[in-house]
C-alpha cells in the first residue's frame, strides 16, 4: 500500500478516536493525540511509533469492524510504523529490504552461516572444525582472531551507524526538535525500561483475545534484558580478552558465561514465547503483512541465544567448532539486519517516548 | 453445546450491561442461565457498547471518584431533571443501589479509569469505565462464559405468552431457525425501541425518517410491544427519549460518541429558514445538552445548524466530521444550503443585541444579548471574526422512555397492578419508571446495573424456590 494511502488510514482512525476518547487511560497513544486537532504526516509517523500494539483499544472499540467505521487503530498503526522505518533506512536504498522482511532476515540467516563455515573452512584446515579444542583461546583455534574481531566490529559498528541515522532522520522528519531536559529524558528511559505501556492501565494487555495478561510484556521483557545482559557478556570477555590478556573460553562461573548464560535463557524463552503467542493471537487487530519480518526475527534471536547456549554446553567437545561457526554466522545475520529489520521498533519506540515524555512536560508547564 | 429442549431455570432477554447484570447475578445465586442476544457476537451488548460511564452514588472520595456524591444530591439532581417525573421509591433504591455498582462491577473484571483532578468534570458523580462499554462488556460476557452461562448470539425474541399471571414459553429466531425456549424465570432487558423507525413513526410522523439511532440497531422493542400487547402496564410517553443534537452527517445507525457536537452553547443555532428557536445559552452545557435532539425534532425537515466563528472553535469538542468553513456568512449559509440573506441578517440581528462583558466559557458567565428573541443567556458574543464555521444539527435518539411498569422487585406489573410472578425487567425497557423525561448523564448505565442485579436475584430466587 502506498505510504499515502497509509497514512490517510491512520489520519481517519486518529480523527475518529479524537472525538471519541474512551481509551485514554490504556497508554501513550491517546493522551499524545488529545494535545492535537489535527494530523500532520509527522504526527501521524510519530504517533505510529508510540503505539506498542498492545491491542486493548482494538478490543475496547466501539467502532472496530464489522461496525461500518471499521477502527482497527493497532493494524493501522503497525503498517504506518513499518513504512516509517522504511522510508528513514539508511543507506536510503536499503528500504527496501523492509519490503519482503521475512525473507530479507532468513536469507541473512543462510547467508550469515554459510559466510562463517566457509570463512573457517578458508582460513584454518578442516581438522580444526572438528578437532576438540580445550583451554584459553580455543575459540580462535577454529576461527583466527583477527578476522573474528573484523567482521564483528565492521558488521557491528555499522549496524549501529545505520540504526543511528535512520532514528535521527525520523526523529526531524516527525517534527521534534529541541534537547530534552532530564526530566523527561527519565521519564521516557522509565516507559522504556517497564513497556509501562504495555500495562493497560494497570491489567496487561490483550495478548490474545479479549481477556487482559501481562505475559506479553514479561515476554519482551525476557528477550530485551536476555539481549542487553548478552551484550554485556560479549563486552566483559572482549575486555577480559583486550585488557587482561584473558581469552575465551571462561570457566561457567565467570562473569561472561553467567550473563551470557543468563540473558540467553531469558531471550529463548522470550523469542519463544513470542512466537508462541503469535501462533495462537486472534490475528484481527495485526498486519498479516508483517507477520513474515517479525517471526523471522524472533526466530533470529531465539537461534542466536540457543546456539550460543548449546555451544556453551558442547564447547569441550568436537562439536565445537562446527557450533561456533553456527553461533557466529546467527550473530552476524543479526548484526547485519539489525537496521533492516522489526529490530528498529526499539530505537523508534524510544524516541516516540522521548517525545511523549517531552510533549507531557511542556503541557504541564502551561 | 446449546440444548434448547431442556428447560432454563432463567432465560435473559437482551445482551447488554443489564442483561449481563441480570444473568450473572442468577447463576451466581445458583440458577441455570441461558441468555438470548439479538445481535451478532462483533455487534453484541446492545446501547451498553457505546457507554462511557456509569452515575454513582457515594459518601467519600474513592479511587475513580472525587469528593462525594450523596444521595439528597443524586435525588434532587434526578427530580429536577425529570421535572418531577420519577417514581421516588424507585429512584431513592436506585441511587442506594448505585453506590455498590464499581465495587460489584470490578470483581467480575470491569477496570474504571482513575479519577480525573480537576473542576469541572463528570468524575465526582459518574465512574468512568477503562476503555468505555465495550471493554466492560467483555469483560462481563468472559465472566459469564466461565461461569456456565449459556450464550446464544444472533436470536432475536419474537414473543413470550403472558397467561394466569405468569410467563410461558418464549419464541425467538436463532441463528436463522425458529426456537423455543422454556425457563422458570424470564428477565426481559431488551431495551427501547428506538431503532424501530416504524414505531417512532406512530408518534413523530415522518419527522422521525430524519432522526438518527445513535446506538445499536438491534433496539426493535419486540419484547417490549409483545409485553405491552399481552396488558403489561406501560410507562413513560412514547415520544420521549433521551436524544441530543448530533452532526447531520451521522450513519443512521450506531453512530455512537463521535457524532456529538458540543458547539452549542458557543454558537447560533438556526433552522434550515435561517431563524433561531431557542435560548443556546440556557445553562451549563452538561444540563442541556440532552433537551437539543427533541428541540431540533420540533423544527422543519429536523434539521439545525450551529453557527460560529473563529473565537469560538477551540471551546468545544468537535464531531468526527469536518466543520463547513467560509470567510463571510453569506459564503458559509451557501454551503449550508440555507439562504444568504437571512443567515445574514439573523447574525446581523444577533451581533447588534450582544452586550459588552467578561466571556467565560468554562461556566455561565451572565453575558447575555438584550432585546433579542429568543434570547441568548449566557456566553453572547458577537459571531464576526472569520473564518465562520458551520455544523449540520439533527436529532440523535439514545434510547426511548416507554417501558413497562416495575416494582421494587424489578417485576413486571399488568394494567391491574399485579405482579407477573415470573417476569422480572431491566434496563432500558423499564428505564421510564425513573426517567420521564430529561436526563442526567450516567443514569441508564445505573438503572440498568442495579435492576439487572435485582431482576436477575429474583428470578433465581423464583426459579429455584
Amino acid at each position: 500500500m502506498p505510504a499515502a494511502e497509509l497514512r490517510a488510514e491512520a489520519r481517519r482512525v486518529m480523527e475518529v478516536c479524537n472525538a471519541c476518547r474512551y481509551c485514554e487511560g490504556y497508554c501513550a497513544v491517546f493522551p499524545a493525540m488529545e494535545l492535537r486537532r489535527s494530523f500532520a504526516d509527522g504526527d501521524l509517523d510519530y504517533l505510529a511509533n508510540l503505539c506498542h500494539a498492545c491491542r486493548s483499544c482494538y478490543y475496547a472499540c466501539q467502532y472496530a469492524p464489522p461496525h461500518e467505521f471499521g477502527i482497527n487503530l493497532p493494524r493501522a498503526f503497525a503498517l504506518l510504523r513499518a513504512e516509517t522505518y522504511a522510508e528513514h533506512a539508511w543507506p536510503r536504498p536499503f528500504a527496501r529490504l523492509f519490503a519482503r522482511n521475512g525473507l530479507v532476515v532468513a536469507l541473512a540467516c543462510a547467508l550469515g552461516i554459510a559466510a562463517v563455515l566457509l570463512l573457517t573452512l578458508a582460513l584454518r584446515p578442516a581438522e580444526a572444525l572438528y578437532g576438540a579444542h580445550d583451554g584459553p583461546g580455543a575459540f580462535y583455534a577454529v576461527i583466527p582472531e583477527a578476522a573474528m574481531v573484523a567482521v564483528a566490529v565492521a558488521a557491528f559498528g555499522f549496524a549501529l551507524l545505520a540504526l543511528a541515522l535512520g532514528v535521527a532522520r525520523f526523529w526531524r522528519s516527525a517534527g521534534a526538535g529541541g534537547l530534552p531536559r532530564p526530566r523527561p529524558l527519565a521519564r521516557a528511559l522509565g516507559d522504556v525500561l517497564t513497556l509501562r505501556h504495555l500495562g493497560g492501565g494497570g491489567q496487561g494487555c490483550n495478548d490474545r483475545d479479549e481477556g487482559f495478561s501481562p505475559t506479553r510484556r514479561r515476554l519482551h521483557h525476557g528477550l530485551s534484558y536476555g539481549f542487553l545482559l548478552c551484550f554485556a557478556s560479549t563486552t566483559v570477555a572482549a575486555a577480559y580478552d583486550h585488557f587482561l590478556a584473558w581469552p575465551a573460553p571462561y570457566p561457567f562461573w565467570s562473569w561472561p558465561v553467567v550473563l551470557g548464560t543468563l540473558g540467553g535463557l531469558g531471550m529463548v524463552a522470550g523469542a519463544g514465547g513470542l512466537l508462541g503467542l503469535k501462533l495462537v493471537a486472534d490475528p484481527a487487530p495485526n498486519a498479516p503483512r508483517l507477520l513474515g519480518g517479525d517471526v523471522a526475527l524472533l526466530f533470529l534471536l531465539g537461534m542466536t541465544a540457543a546456539t550460543g547456549l548449546l555451544l556453551l554446553a558442547l564447547r569441550s567437545t568436537g562439536a565445537m567448532g562446527i557450533l561456533l561457526a553456527v553461533h557466529l554466522g546467527f550473530v552476524l545475520a543479526l548484526f547485519l539486519v539489525m537496521p533492516y529489520s522489526k529490530f528498529v521498533h526499539g530505537p523508534f519506540r524510544a524516541a516516540a517516548l522521548l517525545r511523549f515524555a517531552m510533549e507531557r512536560e511542556a503541557e504541564e508547564r502551561r | 453445546m446449546l440444548n434448547l429442549d431442556r428447560e432454563y431455570d432463567v432465560a435473559v432477554l437482551g445482551g447488554g450491561n443489564a442483561a449481563l447484570c441480570a444473568a450473572l447475578s442468577a447463576r451466581e445465586a445458583g440458577a441455570s442461565v441461558l441468555l438470548l442476544e439479538h445481535a451478532p457476537r462483533g455487534m453484541r451488548g446492545g446501547n451498553s457498547r457505546h457507554v462511557r460511564n456509569v452515575r454513582t452514588m457515594h459518601a467519600a472520595p474513592t479511587a475513580i471518584l472525587t469528593e462525594a456524591y450523596p444521595e439528597q444530591e443524586y435525588w434532587d439532581d434526578l427530580n429536577r431533571v425529570t421535572a418531577g417525573g420519577t417514581d421516588e421509591g424507585l429512584a431513592r433504591m436506585l441511587i442506594r443501589e448505585s453506590a455498590l455498582v464499581p465495587h460489584w462491577m470490578e470483581a467480575r473484571g470491569v477496570r474504571f479509569q482513575p479519577a480525573l483532578k480537576g473542576t469541572l468534570n463528570l468524575s465526582r458523580t459518574n465512574a468512568f469505565f477503562l476503555g468505555g462499554g465495550k471493554a466492560l462488556l467483555n469483560a462481563c460476557y468472559r465472566v459469564a462464559e466461565r461461569l456456565g452461562i449459556d450464550i446464544r448470539y444472533d436470536s432475536e425474541v419474537l414473543s413470550l405468552a403472558l397467561a394466569g399471571g405468569a410467563v410461558g414459553e418464549v419464541q425467538a429466531r436463532s441463528q436463522g431457525f425458529p426456537a423455543t425456549v422454556r425457563a422458570k424465570a424470564v428477565v426481559a432487558a431488551s431495551g427501547g425501541f428506538q431503532a424501530n423507525i416504524a414505531w417512532l413513526k406512530e408518534h413523530w410522523g415522518e419527522a422521525a425518517e430524519n432522526f438518527r439511532v445513535r446506538g445499536t440497531p438491534y433496539a426493535q422493542g419486540r419484547v417490549l410491544r409483545n409485553l405491552l400487547d399481552q396488558g403489561a402496564a406501560p410507562v413513560g410517553d412514547p415520544t420521549q427519549c433521551h436524544a441530543v443534537a448530533i452532526d447531520a452527517r451521522a450513519p443512521r445507525f450506531d453512530g455512537g460518541i463521535v457524532t456529538r457536537l458540543d458547539s452549542i452553547p458557543f454558537s447560533i443555532v438556526v433552522n434550515r429558514d435561517g431563524q433561531r428557536f431557542y435560548d443556546e445559552g440556557e445553562d451549563a452545557w452538561p444540563k442541556r445538552y440532552a433537551i437539543w435532539g427533541r428541540l431540533v425534532a420540533l423544527q422543519p425537515g429536523q434539521v439545525a445548524y450551529s453557527i460560529l466563528d473563529a473565537k469560538a472553535e477551540r471551546l468545544f469538542m468537535p464531531s468526527v466530521f469536518p466543520a463547513f468553513r467560509a470567510a463571510t456568512v453569506g459564503g458559509l449559509a451557501q454551503q449550508l444550503g440555507l439562504d444568504p440573506a437571512a443567515l445574514e441578517e439573523t447574525v446581523r440581528r444577533f451581533n447588534a443585541a450582544v452586550r459588552p462583558g467578561a466571556f467565560d466559557g468554562a461556566q455561565p458567565d451572565g453575558r447575555a444579548t438584550e432585546g433579542l428573541a429568543p434570547p441568548k443567556s449566557n456566553w453572547a458574543r458577537a459571531i464576526d471574526t472569520p473564518p465562520f464555521i458551520g455544523y449540520p444539527l439533527c436529532p440523535g435518539i439514545t434510547f426511548t422512555y416507554l417501558g413497562v411498569k416495575v416494582n421494587e422487585r424489578a417485576q413486571v406489573l399488568t394494567q391491574s397492578g399485579r405482579a407477573v410472578t415470573n417476569l422480572f425487567a431491566a434496563g432500558e425497557i423499564m428505564a421510564g419508571n425513573i426517567l420521564s423525561q430529561g436526563y442526567l448523564a450516567g443514569t441508564g448505565m445505573a438503572i440498568g446495573t442495579v435492576f439487572g442485579r435485582i431482576a436477575g436475584r429474583e428470578a433465581a430466587r423464583h426459579a429455584r424456590g
